[in-house]
């Protein structure tokens, strides 16, 4: 099959993953892998982003099929229920919203920025590596390190999920998969 | 006429837990499958030769192969 320049996005997956080890502030670009799916649901009422340009699916279907790095067992039956994929989506909304109530606090300056990243939501390793201070305020790298958190404890669990199960069992349980599909019932709903 | 009775695979899509990934759309050899309404997949079942490879990519598991009359 012919290949397309979007079938190259996981390299920018792989390069924005890499890039957070150097300076944090690399992690605001994540916020487009947020706004473009939302766009895509709510203004064409698809999901073209998981479907097409989701570099993040691509890295774990090259990383699982490729390099043969995944099991190919089926998901188990609960992982792809309605109740745990809103339930993982309800669980994702609220630690996100966590992290911004933590950047809120240190623009308000009633907290100190931490220069840590949370794996897992429980995990917290230092990072001040990547951060060598900005011209910018702190408020503006403690958002980058939340976001970073989210970002490299959503693949992490894609990778244990492409070891275990299918290469991209990430989109069975993915958040922003869930949500837009969610958009798109909703939208053919009001439609119908 | 000379096709009566003779049975056929093709993809079957489980339209209550499929989650419109569109992993199946990739692989499909035949262009038989899309993504309707970003909600779920759906299979051309005349355009669809039963090879598997959605069945066998799909992450959800939720395509399977069924024998239908030719």
């Amino acid at each position: 099959m012919k290949k397309h320049w979007y079938d190259y996005l996981w390299i920018a997956s792989l390069l924005y993953l890499l890039l957070g080890f150097f300076n944090i502030l690399f992690a605001w670009l994540g916020l487009l892998c947020f706004f473009i799916p939302l766009v895509f649901s709510v203004a064409r009422g698809s999901k073209g982003y998981c479907n097409r340009y989701c570099g993040r699916g691509q890295l774990f279907g090259l990383l699982g099929g490729g390099f043969g790095l995944s099991r190919r067992k089926n998901v188990p039956q609960w992982m792809k229920s309605h109740y745990f994929r809103y339930g993982f989506l309800a669980f994702f909304l609220i630690m996100f919203f966590l992290m911004l109530w933590n950047t809120y606090l240190v623009f308000a300056g009633a907290q100190d920025l931490k220069q840590t990243v949370t794996l897992l939501w429980s995990f917290r390793l230092p990072w001040n590596w990547a951060y060598q201070g900005t011209l910018f305020h702190p408020g503006v790298a403690q958002f980058a390190f939340g976001f970073y958190s989210i970002m490299l404890t959503s693949t992490i669990l894609g990778l244990i999920t492409m070891l275990l199960f299918k290469p991209r069992s990430w989109c069975v349980y993915c958040p922003m998969g869930t949500m837009t599909q969610l958009i798109c019932k909703a939208r053919r709903g009001n439609r119908a | 006429m000379a096709l009566k009775g003779k049975k056929r695979c093709v993809a079957v899509v489980d339209q209550k837990t499929c989650v419109a990934c569109g992993c199946c759309v990739k692989v499909c050899p035949c262009q038989a499958i899309r993504i309707v309404q970003g909600v779920v997949a759906q299979i051309a079942g005349e355009a669809c030769v039963g090879c598997g490879r959605c069945a066998q990519e799909c992450p959800a598991s939720v395509i399977e192969l069924r024998e239908v009359q030719a």
